[in-house]
């Protein structure tokens, strides 16, 4: 519990650090991410992602120390390389994008393995810690690197925001971008720059393996729940940030555990908790949907079987005949549990009454019965005359058609097929 | 007549095919345009090389006399509807006012007759009610009316629309025509990428017919010879078409060096 407070109340100044520091690269992350999410660049994130291994290293043989921003700057170079590279070889070879981004990405993180195992074994200086790299390691985070991390953030925020509107336009449709006389090219070397230098910032927490997870899932799981890009680029940030306090939390609290990978189950929480309840997007929601129309399918069935029933028993013009549990399995094979079921919500809609056992039909129930059946034979009606489909399987191609039919088709039906009131003909 | 367009002797080479090939002619202003020819035939990328999408490997492309970076206000694209993916988050409003930006006001806010030029483009189309929808909650026609409102919110001279009656119901085609006849009488040009041979004399007052080779130009009359489209769809041209393949699979260059320039 102590170390919960120390952490939440940033009475260890390290801690201070690392949530700060965490705030500038997830912000950064996140946002850069976005972008690269809606322009479909999520596999390339990862290829930059392990190319950066072998320039951290050629930043740390070149300080002979671990120099923030030797290591970032070499990280940077790679990165870079290793998106001309991918691109180079889709121009001038006919392999695609996946298998060269897959060469590009092994070739260089062998490669950073080779040169991380030199450095270990050479004279080189202190090493220790450089390997965090791989898996990440946010407790590291000194006042000196914030300050790097903050201007970094800097960097890389203050381009996007100032060039909103056409980093927007050239993801949605860089033809058009272009066909505007935008500086496209320039721009999306800019974004890819922007793209590799976040990637690089964020390595430190998460390391070469994980950090793409820091890229690209919060974006894919702040779509879940706005369609507004400002609203999405916000949500993805600040899930981002919150996964990493948790991961900087959990490293902080369980001494030896590492960051990276628990800020990406943290992440993948926030998607998974994102893809269930997400309004409108979520699992649950469009499960709600279903669940919804499938009881509306009920009730609008028990309400159509009390009108064929009277239509058949001569009670057509009033709609006031009381039936039975049993008359109604004369009109349909009505479960009886389906059938309770719907006559209960039925009442509390207060389309249905009943006396004792026995149900009729409310005013209202009487006009919604009406529109229900009409809207049936209407359907039935209008396949008739514009598909070729015989009138023994017209029923069943109606059935359930009915329940989703909306106020204005029901206008264009009666319109084309001048049927005013409930169509007499019933298949 | 005052030119709009002037394509001079463009070749388009994807790899070393060529794919549009010393296309060579000048179009009239105030009129809608139809380019026709059969799949593969280069359509899109003439459009692409019209509007500076595609590098030529030879030749240029003129609008009203001047360079296109000259006139690029003046003339507005209309991708193809599957070009985009229409999952991306924003709604009616927002795509139509991207019409709005210009290379020299990207910093620049949207001004209170930005917001009035795009809400009447989005009624031009008939889009009012969906203005603040999701744009991946449009049917196929109103995502098409969604790009040709954004070309009509540039306010240009010349609009070039590539298939807009791809995928879209009786009732919008006409909606669309009946557009685009009101912009003609305002003396704008539409070119337009077209794949109906059936609708195209009722359509356009001039044709382009393409087959990676120019087959013909003019008026419809003209255009439409029986000679002609058997030239464009009926095989006749499979000499050319072998030569392509050859051309591709040799890595030959398509002309001598300087010969012709």
């Amino acid at each position: 519990m102590d170390t919960f407070l120390d952490f939440i109340l940033l009475r260890d100044p390290n801690v201070w650090f690392v949530v700060i520091g965490g705030l500038f690269i997830h912000t950064s992350t996140a946002v850069v991410g976005t972008f690269a999410f809606l322009r479909k660049r999520s596999l390339l994130g990862d290829g930059i992602a392990h190319s950066l291994l072998p320039g951290v290293c050629l930043g740390f043989m070149a300080s002979g120390e671990k120099n923030l921003i030797f290591l970032l700057g070499g990280a940077f170079l790679t990165g870079w390389t290793s998106t001309i590279l991918v691109d180079y070889i889709v121009n001038k070879s006919k392999i695609k994008q996946d298998t060269a981004i897959a060469i590009v990405l092994s070739t260089f993180f062998g490669l950073g393995i080779v040169l991380l195992t030199i450095i270990q074994r050479g004279n080189f200086g202190n090493h220790s810690g450089l390997d965090h790299f791989l898996f990440g390691q946010a407790a590291a985070i000194s006042r000196t690197d914030v300050y790097v991390f903050g201007v970094l953030a800097a960097i890389i925020l203050i381009p996007i925001f100032l060039f909103f509107k056409s980093f927007s336009i050239l993801s949605f449709n860089p033809d058009y971008a272009k066909s505007v006389g935008m500086p496209v090219r320039f721009m999306e070397m800019l974004m890819t720059s922007l793209t590799v230098l976040a990637i690089a910032a964020g390595i430190q927490a998460l390391g070469v393996v994980l950090v793409s997870a820091l890229v690209f899932t919060p974006a894919a799981a702040a779509r879940f729940w706005t369609n507004k890009l400002p609203k999405m680029i916000i949500l993805a940030a600040l899930m981002a940030v919150i996964s990493g306090i948790f991961g900087a939390y959990i490293s902080y609290q369980y001494a030896g555990m590492p960051t990276g990978p628990w800020i990406v189950i943290g992440l993948f929480v926030a998607t998974f908790f994102s893809f269930l309840f997400a309004p409108e997007r979520g699992f649950l929601k469009r499960f709600k949907n279903r669940r919804g129309t499938s009881i509306k399918i009920r009730d609008e069935n028990v309400l159509k079987a009390i009108f064929q029933y009277n239509e058949k028993n001569g009670g057509h013009d009033k709609l006031n005949l009381k039936l039975s549990a049993s008359d109604f399995l004369t009109i349909r094979e009505f479960q009886t549990n389906t059938l309770m079921k719907g006559l209960k919500s039925l009442i509390g809609q207060g389309y249905v009454n009943h006396l004792d056992d026995k149900y009729y039909l409310t005013e209202s129930g009487k006009k919604e019965s009406k529109r229900i059946v009409r809207l049936h034979r209407l359907w039935e009606q209008y396949l008739l005359k514009r598909t070729s489909i015989d009138t023994d399987h017209v029923h069943s191609g109606a059935e359930a058609i009915e329940h989703i039919l909306t106020p204005e088709i029901e206008a264009e039906l009666t319109k084309e097929l001048g049927i005013d009131g409930v169509p007499k003909e019933d298949y | 007549m005052k030119t709009s367009v002037e394509v001079h002797n463009l070749t388009v080479t994807y790899g070393s095919a060529p794919v549009l090939w010393d296309i060579d002619f000048s179009l009239p202003t105030a009129k809608i345009i139809g380019i026709i020819g059969p799949n593969g035939s280069g359509k899109t990328t003439l459009l692409k090389s019209v509007m500076g999408l595609v590098e030529p490997a030879s030749g240029y492309v003129k609008i009203f006399d001047k360079t296109l970076e000259v006139s690029r206000e003046k003339i507005a694209y209309v991708p193809q509807r599957e070009s985009v993916d229409w999952d991306f988050p924003a709604n009616v409003y927002d795509v139509v006012m991207m019409g709005r930006y210009r290379k020299n006001n990207l910093f620049r806010r949207a001004t209170k007759a930005d917001k009035e030029i795009v809400l009447d483009a989005i009624d031009k189309v008939g889009l009012t009610e969906f203005r603040d929808r999701q744009i991946s909650q449009l049917s196929g026609g109103q995502q098409q009316r969604v790009f040709i409102a954004r070309a009509l919110a540039q306010k240009a001279e010349i609009y070039l629309m590539d298939e807009p009656f791809v995928g879209v119901d009786a009732a919008t085609e006409n909606s669309i025509l009946t557009l685009l006849q009101e912009m003609r009488s305002q003396g704008k040009t539409v070119l337009i990428i077209h794949h109906d041979l059936q609708t195209v004399s009722d359509y356009f007052d001039h044709l382009v017919l393409l087959n990676t080779r120019l087959v013909a130009e003019g008026s419809p009359q003209d255009v439409l010879t029986k000679e002609n489209l058997s030239n464009a769809y009926g095989g006749q041209l499979t000499l050319l078409s072998k030569v392509v393949q050859l051309i591709k699979e040799k890595e030959h260059p398509i002309r001598e060096k300087d010969s012709d320039l």
